[in-house]
């Protein structure tokens, strides 16, 4: 892990990051690196990998339309809204 | 010099009538953001759970080309920021899709080919962005989010626009066939990618491939190619290299652009959802979608040729569409109507209409029933096709009922041979000259016979008896 | 009043010897006067309470009786809550109101509970400590120099203090446990899918589990039963019946054979080692079997950990981008400025550290030296403990490593805040049900025990704590407040 590496990621994840703090975050991160990496002591060439704790299928959800129009309370979140859009600085594709 | 090389990514929204994974409607056109419910908009804490309907019309798909329907299949997350996707990420079915493999046929000039699939998943629409409304702000409005797709993904096995374009038609008319989706492309419930990218001729190496956009008509798709082609070539003939990116089509310039914001390369960090399981799919399910399938273009196709004895292009143009077909075995249904002057009809007449005045089956304003009536007034001769044809037109423009145009007009087709043969008769007195030159051999002087008697029966005569009285009465 | 549990109310507020209203006000006024020194919790909701109260007395009054009708309770600020404050610790939510009810807020509110307040948290539940929080450090009511655990901070804290009967938390590395054992109460995180996850502002999906503080067991069973079972909402809920816990815990002790792990005294702590032994012996005298096993690969529980939960963190977190709700930044140039001052000025520095290590540990090239094989220890010690409760009922350790430590003592070094949760991590990826209760002190600061069950079988955990406690008196322990 590096600077540039710090720089891509935070871009990826929409965090700002100051030029002053990207040493600091880049000690705590090899840190938790190294406290990461010791998951290599064990070798799991043959395990699956496990993604949840119980070995459940997806329940499936009838086809019925259960939500009515409720915009205005969830848009009391919020005051960049306008005639019922959310509003954000323009996009230029 | 250059091969092109295309593969197609399709996007169809499925017709639920809620979401994939929230209990939202998916209607078209309601007011902005009034369809989006919590779990649409990601309110802290809300977690989806996944639509039946959406899996099951997912399987009728890849049972329908010939898939593999895969068991346990996974939903990920695909992460990336865009105020339209609400989480910050969609989901989508990346490593286990839940169909995988299958094919379709195109058939270009009489000649068939396999085009096959790679996969198809399921995944979540995003919402809508409208940057027009505002001079500097864009609008979001997240009715559309959360609405089911399958994408389907096929080989790059396409040559050229025309393949790709019917490609883009079969799978389009077969997920209406299957009822998964309205196919609207004016409403953006089916639209494509397109992946190009050329090849030295007779090279098995692809070249660099450019990704179009969200390319949502036939036509475009085709000229959205073309164009990519041509550019593409032009590049190479340079000597410079494509560079592998997303471009956006522009109809009104007719031209493809490079997308800026999708230029840095996107890393979606993809991982199995944790709120989602995976999908397990029974055998049992699996047969009995089978066994509740719709018939197919194909199937549709032979049946057409066998039971109706219509030719392969009439059968491949009535079978294209799931709802002309239906409209064309409405009409033969408890008629003695010949099928093949049937599919003429609507082929020649119908179709014409259609494409005049922008109308799909659902709208056209002549129903089967009155097609039918106006049919069999023209097979057991009451009227002419000639009339027919005009009563056709005030059907289709005033929505005008035949029965009353052919009553209040007393149009009747004069089939009474003595009234038809005083008329021949007096054609035959008056017309000496041309009869002489008639009976020294010039034939084609029939039709003016002909004309003539019909100018005398106000275009009512029958032209079958018509010919056969004036032939038998100039023959020397 | 405030010292009665959660079962001796029940009765006094069924016989009618206090009415719901009363208690309200009690706690209200309690709370008042004690919280401003502990910092528990985030939002008082006394209006919504009183309201409430009002609503169940008329009930009781006409012979309408709840389960739990009347019972003050404090919701931790991760669940959220119709039409009140909702801020899950941080300024990203300082000013969000749930325009819904969390699943488990839904069932206690059915229930008859009243909620009183919000309690205080670390932000985003990512902190042993409770100093993460963006409205400020809890204090540990037994001495209020120290921290009282986290994440659930405020929810042990109020609990150990007497501020509330009971109050709800979320256990994700040990944030129940930890806090439980810390403030010297009970606290159990059920199995995963045992409760709903509907409407708890998700931190680490797979890992997130919401539970119980109480004082005693038989009030964790209690509670248990009411907010556990099966959700149309929650696709990873398990449909598995929901005992009457209650009943099952106070039911006549059978003998139970009961695995030390030998990991878990590796190197701990001597008076912590003490305390624990004592409680092993007096278990031992009271029909319990004790069996050494081994759990060798639940020390790199911490590394999967570090490595699962902040992946899932940075992609479930992704939501709060200033565009629908939440903090949004002022003057931004465009979107991409929106997204970064927003989340940048919202989230605190740990939030972010977790984040940015998560992204990491996703992104293109990393993704199967971090995240998988993150996935795979996970299915390791997962195995571990299925072989061990193949030979024992249940596994018995230290909840934590260490009592309580001070405020600011570890709060710049991330690796020793990760690894309080030394002993409680593995759980939460072998998806486990575990809970602490009070087993002894070191000095004057409480030290919890920790009871570790197989999948679904909480009964039995509970049946165990519940015989714990007639035994021993620990659970009775009051801390001295200022302010009482």
């Amino acid at each position: 892990m590096n600077k540039e590496t710090i720089i891509k990621i935070s871009d990826l994840a929409k965090i700002d990051i100051k030029d002053d703090q990207i040493d600091d975050i880049l000690t705590s991160l090899e840190k938790i690196l190294n406290l990461v990496d010791e998951m290599n002591s064990v070798n799991t060439d043959n395990v699956t990998p496990m993604s949840h704790p119980l070995n459940l299928k997806q329940e499936l959800r009838k086809d019925i339309v259960g939500a009515s129009d409720e915009r205005e309370l969830f848009q009391k979140n919020n005051i960049h809204t306008d005639n019922g859009y959310y509003i954000v600085p323009k996009i230029i594709d | 010099m250059w091969e092109s090389v295309i593969g197609l990514e399709i996007h169809v929204q499925l017709n639920t009538k809620s979401k994939i994974f929230s209990p939202a409607s998916t209607n078209f056109g309601a007011p902005q953001n009034t369809q989006a419910c919590a779990i649409d908009l990601g309110m802290p804490g809300v977690l989806p759970v996944l639509n039946e309907e959406a899996v099951i019309m997912a399987i009728k798909f890849g049972i329908a080309v010939g898939s593999e329907i895969l068991d346990n299949s996974i939903f990920a997350r695909k992460n990336y920021f865009y105020p339209d996707l609400p989480k910050g990420y969609q989901i989508s079915q990346y490593e286990i899709p839940i169909v995988s493999g299958g094919a379709m046929e195109i058939i270009i000039n009489g000649k068939s080919k396999i085009i096959h699939l790679t996969r198809a998943h399921l995944e979540e629409d995003a919402g809508k962005s409208i940057h027009d409304l505002y001079p500097n702000e864009s609008a979001i409005d997240l009715n559309r989010a959360g609405t089911p797709l399958i994408e389907i993904v096929s080989e790059p096995e396409m040559e050229n626009a025309e393949e790709a374009v019917q490609y883009l038609k079969n799978i389009h008319s077969l997920v209406r066939y299957l009822g998964i989706s309205d196919g609207n492309m004016q409403e953006g419930s089916f639209r494509c990618d397109a992946n190009i990218s050329l090849k030295k001729k007779g090279s098995t190496t692809l070249g660099t491939r450019a990704e179009i956009k969200n390319i949502n008509s036939f036509k475009y798709v085709e000229s959205a190619i073309n164009h990519e082609i041509e550019r593409q070539a032009a590049i190479l003939d340079r000597g410079d290299s494509v560079v592998q990116e997303t471009r956006l089509y522009d109809p009104s310039k007719d031209e493809t652009r490079s997308m800026r914001s999708k230029v840095e390369a996107n890393d979606y960090r993809y991982f199995p959802d944790p709120d989602l399981l995976p999908v397990s799919i029974s055998q049992e399910l699996i047969e009995e979608i089978k066994s509740n399938m719709p018939e197919l273009p194909s199937a549709k196709k032979t049946r057409f040729i066998n039971q109706y004895g219509l030719s392969e292009y009439d059968t491949i143009i009535l079978v294209s569409d799931r709802e002309l077909s239906e409209y064309f075995e409405n009409i033969l249904k408890d008629s003695d109507l010949n099928p093949k002057m049937t599919a003429n009809w609507i082929i020649t007449e119908v179709l014409a209409l259609a494409k005049k005045t922008y109308l799909s089956v659902k709208d056209y304003p002549v129903s089967s029933e009155d097609l039918k009536y106006l049919l069999s007034n023209v097979t057991n001769e009451t009227i002419s096709s000639k009339q027919a044809k005009d009563v056709f037109e005030r059907m289709w423009d005033n929505k005008e009922n035949p029965r009353d145009i052919i009553e209040n007009e007393g149009m009747k087709q004069i089939s009474d041979v003595d009234e038809l043969n005083k008329i021949v008769d007096n054609i035959i007195k008056n017309n000496y000259k041309s009869v002489e030159e008639y009976q020294s051999g010039k034939d084609k002087l029939l039709g003016f016979f002909v004309g003539q008697v019909m100018k005398e029966t106000q275009g009512q005569g029958n032209p079958k008896i018509i010919n056969q009285l004036l032939k038998e009465k100039l023959k020397k | 009043m405030h010292n009665k549990t959660v079962s001796e109310l029940k009765k006094y507020l069924e016989e009618k010897k206090i009415s719901s209203v009363e208690l309200t006000k009690h706690f209200v006024d309690r709370i008042k006067a004690i919280d401003p020194h502990l910092n528990s919790f985030i939002s008082l909701t006394e209006e919504y309470a009183i309201t409430q109260a009002k609503k169940i007395d008329l009930e009781i009054s006409k012979g309408k009786i709840r389960p739990l009708a009347g019972i003050p309770l404090a919701q931790k600020d991760i669940f959220c809550t119709k039409g009140l404050k909702t801020t899950c610790g941080s300024k990203m939510l300082e000013n969000f109101i749930s325009p819904y009810n969390a699943t488990v807020v839904e069932k206690l509110n059915d229930a008859g509970m009243v909620i009183i307040g919000k309690t205080n948290m670390d932000e985003f539940a990512m902190g042993s400590s409770n100093e993460t929080s963006y409205f400020g450090d809890v204090k540990n009511p037994w001495d209020i120099e120290y921290v009282p655990g986290g994440s659930s901070g405020g929810s042990a804290a109020s609990v150990a203090a007497r501020l509330i009967p009971c109050s709800t938390g979320t256990d994700t590395g040990g944030s129940i446990r930890q806090p439980a054992s810390l403030t010297g109460v009970c606290g159990i995180k059920p199995t995963y899918g045992r409760v709903s996850r509907y409407g708890m502002i998700a931190f680490a999906s797979s890992l997130d589990q919401a539970g119980i503080f109480t004082r005693t067991a038989e009030d964790c069973a209690i509670l248990l039963t009411h907010i556990s079972g099966y959700d149309p909402k929650d696709s990873t809920s398990s449909r598995k019946d929901v005992p009457d816990y209650e009943k099952e815990c106070k039911q006549k002790f059978t003998s139970m054979t009961i695995g030390i792990p030998i990991e878990f005294l590796d190197g701990l702590d001597n008076t912590v080692k003490e305390v624990f032994e004592e409680s092993i012996k007096v278990l031992e005298k009271n029909g319990c079997k004790f069996k050494k096993i081994s759990l060798k690969s639940s020390k790199l529980g911490v590394s999967a950990y570090q490595v699962v939960a902040p992946a899932e963190c940075s992609s479930n977190l992704s939501r709060f981008d200033g565009v629908r709700f939440g903090h949004r930044a002022d003057n931004t140039k465009n979107i991409d400025d929106l997204y970064k001052k927003s989340r940048s000025e919202g989230f605190g520095q740990e939030v972010k550290r977790r984040i940015l290590i998560g992204t990491y540990a996703l992104s293109a090239g990393y993704y199967d030296a971090y995240y998988l094989k993150a996935q795979k220890i996970r299915k390791v010690i997962s195995n571990e403990f299925a072989e061990a409760f193949k030979e024992v009922d249940l596994i018995l350790g230290p909840t934590a490593p260490d009592c309580a430590f001070k405020i600011g003592e570890k709060s710049n070094d991330p690796i020793a805040m990760y690894l309080s949760d030394v002993f409680t991590v593995s759980t939460n990826l072998a998806g486990l049900p575990a809970m602490s209760l009070p087993m002894g002190f070191k000095n004057h600061l409480p030290l919890g025990l920790q009871i570790i069950g197989n999948h679904f079988d909480e009964a039995k955990i509970l049946s165990l704590a519940h015989h714990y406690q007639k035994i021993t008196d620990w659970h009775t322990k009051k801390p001295k407040l200022s302010g009482d």
